[in-house]
């Protein structure tokens, strides 16, 4: 058995995921499901696209100006949004506004035909919206619900506002994530964003073992500070067997020296290398060619190493910083080293590794082209298959899903465009989040 | 009727160290029966690395073992004796699931690839974790977590413009590795569940990290933009960092409303038309630099608490002792303290997510080979006879 990326039958396959949820915790744990083969449906709405909005046709530059197209936010900015269209590939998107009654009774029969509703705004609105556990349970009491919120449906900071970067401040990520001697820093990306939606996908599927065995749906209460506590279960372990309070130690470790980020040739190139025994010392010494530093007695154990890191990592960066970042790495790992290259985006792209297991994969999109993204996060031997549908544009499957999964006649479909449960674009775009109630 | 989700499932777990641990802990916590294979006399790497009480290694007190092994049962096996990988094999036939994280190859070596298990258990799931993968040119690569960091793109993007690049603290990529899995595990068994069909699953810690870089890897085949890293200021939400108060520092960001960002900070030349725009990230140092005075004279935890009444979402940058005493944490009884015979009773963070109908379990990690009994003469019906020989060779 190979791993084969043909297409074939996926490991999801005929479960339905109504997907309420924005920006990228929620839409996360969705991907990965999608990337499955779930049918993902994603309920959106004028006012609450998940794209920002509508903007105006402009080249805006800077980072945001890169994540479109060639840096053109086009005719509608909304279907060419990267942040958008890499985290809901493989998904169906609907328009449907939930504030309003005829809305949220087309929303029930989709919650009746569904297995899974996700949803991430604070904990208030699918309650004013009519729509939390007890009311979706009556309509299907095989649906399984997930809500993700910052800090969960209950307790004193319930109605807090949290986005992923402030959850990393308040579990402490951001101030481990510093150089020994600088302020707190954060994770380069929405860490705690990916960590919940990781959690969250991870709570559904068990969810749903459960409904297999019993018939029965359940609800899931995750609070994104809690699923993302976990992961720096070390650190709290440390506090509460020393009630040793962690601090920062940069890119050192604990039981490893010398265990650090190394300047290469070149602009902003760097290796890491992670020495974890007395032997694989004394061979790295040997691929440095054994200079004479390298015989002093304080450098010969780990105790040694790590009382005089500082020293070993300058002495160490004379010698990484003659030779190329990649050509390191090649050289370490073949004589057993463990290194790595600090990739850069674009190095990351093109490495060998990754394009010979074919994990970024093309997608051609009717408004955004064709582009690489990242592809599976993982590989199945029997049910692997390829990204199979770009991003959904703003409402392109509102026939599909209220035609042929509804039975809707088209004077109804036609009724809603009318009073305006459905809508053709999203309202004009402000500044990420504004103007709507969604968190997480 | 099960009282957790996944009970009745069981799982055999070689893995070790913290990647396949936090897989299995998932499971386990969450109702499957999980059996820990371990080497006999050391165990799991994560017994000898601490953090131990006052530094004294003591495989029965390291915080990072006794956590990511909550609810598991341990057997000790050396599967490096023919009787060991027959035992094996015979307790393989009667799981759902096995997770390792050798290196790749490793299994193969002792004659016990996915191929071979799955001959006598069709229906077996197996889940192999490692640094690169199971194939591939760097498959035989080693790293710990740094290594995958690094090549997983992350570490570039994490740290100051001007300094070396940094990695995230703990082990992020073990940890991403283990839950990528724990999901991988269970979409496979989502599929068995469906078929009847077992399959090989293959994880790698650089891909797990590549999966998560917001868009860059996109926004690169968008527009040719290579983002780098930027310090704690989000690369294109504005403002979007981290701020020094009048005593510590906070998370700053806007929110849904910028009139009453501006009006709650009493800095109303953040409503200039320039800096009200979307477009206000060209001018991120103009805007951070109106709003630290004002923050500098304002304590963090007043600033999150005023600051969240008008919805500004304004988050804490807390040190680890200032988690376990938080308000919210304890109003949803977060931390639990678990009793253990050796290490005694200490706090551990709770369940990531709660299900309504299903608690997650709560019971302490075992003894090194603490149910080999158990198992060995309880499930597989071996005598005690046949145990004592197997503990004399070395086996058990």
């Amino acid at each position: 058995m190979g791993w084969s990326k043909e297409e074939g039958t996926q490991a999801l396959e005929g479960l339905r995921v109504i997907d309420l949820s924005q920006i990228y915790a929620g839409p996360y744990a969705t991907k990965l499901l999608a990337d499955m083969g779930a049918e993902i449906i994603r309920v959106e709405c004028a006012a609450r696209s998940g794209r920002g909005g509508a903007l105006p046709r402009m080249k805006p530059g800077g980072a945001f100006g890169s994540s479109f197209p060639d840096g053109d936010t086009g005719e509608r900015s909304y279907n060419r949004f990267a942040y958008y269209n890499e985290v809901n590939r493989n998904k169906y998107a609907i328009t449907l506004d939930l504030s309003q009654p005829h809305g949220v009774e087309v929303f029930k029969r989709l919650v009746r035909i569904s297995d899974v509703v996700v949803e991430n705004f604070t904990p208030r609105v699918m309650r004013n919206l009519g729509l939390d556990y007890p009311v979706l349970k009556e309509t299907n009491t095989r649906i399984v619900m997930i809500s993700l919120s910052g800090y969960g449906q209950d307790g004193s900071y319930r109605d807090y506002v949290a986005y992923g970067e402030g959850i990393e401040a308040m579990v402490g990520l951001s101030q481990l994530t510093s150089y020994p001697d600088g302020e707190p820093l954060k994770p380069g990306v929405a860490y705690a964003d990916a960590t919940s939606g990781l959690h969250a996908a991870f709570a559904i599927l068990a969810a749903l073992r459960y409904r297999r065995l019993t018939g029965r749906g359940q609800y899931i209460d995750l609070a994104m500070r809690e699923a993302v506590t976990p992961i720096i279960g070390e650190a709290i372990m440390d506090y509460s067997v020393n009630e040793r309070v962690a601090s920062p130690m940069g890119n050192h470790h604990p039981s490893m020296a010398p265990h650090g980020c190394y300047r290469s040739r070149g602009e902003d190139r760097w290796v890491v290398i992670a020495i974890s025994s007395d032997e694989e010392w004394r061979s790295f010494c040997h691929v440095m060619g054994d200079p004479p530093w390298t015989k002093s007695e304080k450098f010969a154990t780990l105790s040694g190493r790590l009382a005089s890191q500082d020293e070993l990592d300058r002495l160490i960066e004379g010698w990484t910083s003659q030779y190329d970042h990649i050509e390191l790495t090649n050289m370490l790992q073949r004589s057993g080293i463990k290194a790595g290259a600090v990739l850069d985006i674009e190095e990351l792209a093109h490495d060998p590794h990754l394009r010979e297991r074919g994990f970024f994969e093309e997608l051609s999109h009717p408004e955004a082209g064709t582009h690489l993204y990242p592809g599976l996060s993982w590989r199945m031997s029997r049910t692997s298959g390829r990204l199979r549908l770009p991003a959904p544009c703003f409402g392109e499957h509102n026939d599909y899903v209220f035609g042929e999964l509804l039975g809707m006649s088209k004077e109804e479909a036609l009724r809603l465009a009318e009073e305006g449960v459905t809508a053709k674009e999203p309202l004009p775009f402000s500044p990420l989040g504004e103007g709507s109630e969604m968190e997480a | 009727m099960p009282d957790q989700a996944l009970s009745g499932l069981v799982v055999l777990d070689l893995s070790e160290n913290i990647s396949g641990p936090y897989c299995t802990k998932l499971l386990a916590d969450y109702g499957a029966e999980v059996i820990k294979i371990e080497k006999p006399v050391l165990g799991d790497t994560s017994r000898s690395i601490g953090p131990f009480p006052d530094d004294q290694p003591d495989p029965e007190r390291s915080g990072l073992f006794l956590f990511l092994n909550t609810n598991k049962r341990s057997i000790t096996l050396n599967l490096e004796s023919e009787s060991g990988t027959e035992i094996f094999k015979i307790l393989v036939n009667g799981v759902d699931i096995l997770v390792e994280n050798f290196q790749p190859g490793a299994m193969a070596g002792l004659g016990l690839d996915y191929e071979t298990l799955a001959e006598t258990n069709p229906a077996l799931i197996m889940t192999s974790i490692s640094c690169f993968g199971q194939w591939g040119p760097y498959r035989d690569w080693d790293g710990p977590d740094i290594v995958a960091q690094a090549m997983g793109g992350l570490m570039g993007l994490t740290g100051e413009a001007d300094r070396e690049p940094l990695k995230l603290p703990g082990s992020q990529a073990e940890f991403q590795a283990g839950l990528n899995a724990a999901v991988a595990t269970l979409s496979a068994l989502y599929f068995r569940d469906e078929t009847g069909e077992g399959q090989h699953i293959d994880v790698s810690a650089q891909e797990a990290v590549a999966s998560i870089l917001e868009a860059s890897v996109t926004m690169y085949s968008y527009s040719g933009f290579v983002r780098r890293r930027t310090g704690s200021r989000h690369h294109l939400q504005c403002p979007s960092r981290v701020m020094r108060t009048k005593d510590g520092f906070i998370h700053v960001q806007a929110g849904a409303n910028w009139d009453h960002f501006a009006t709650y900070l009493e800095t109303p030349q953040l409503m200039e038309p320039r800096l009200a725009s979307i477009l206000r990230y060209h001018y991120a140092d103009e805007v951070e630099g109106l709003i630290q005075p004002w923050l500098e004279k304002h304590e963090a935890r007043e600033v999150f608490s005023t600051g969240q009444e008008w919805r500004i979402p304004f988050a804490r940058v807390l040190g680890i002792d200032e988690l376990v005493t938080d308000p919210q944490y304890e109003a949803r009884g977060f931390f639990q303290h678990i009793d253990h015979p050796v290490a005694g009773r200490l706090i551990y963070p709770g369940a990531p997510f709660r299900m309504s109908e299903t608690p997650p379990q709560v019971c302490r990690a075992p003894l090194l080979g603490e149910h080999n009994e158990e198992v060995y003469i309880g499930v597989l019906g071996l005598n005690k006879e046949d145990l004592a020989r197997l503990r004399e060779n070395g086996v058990v």
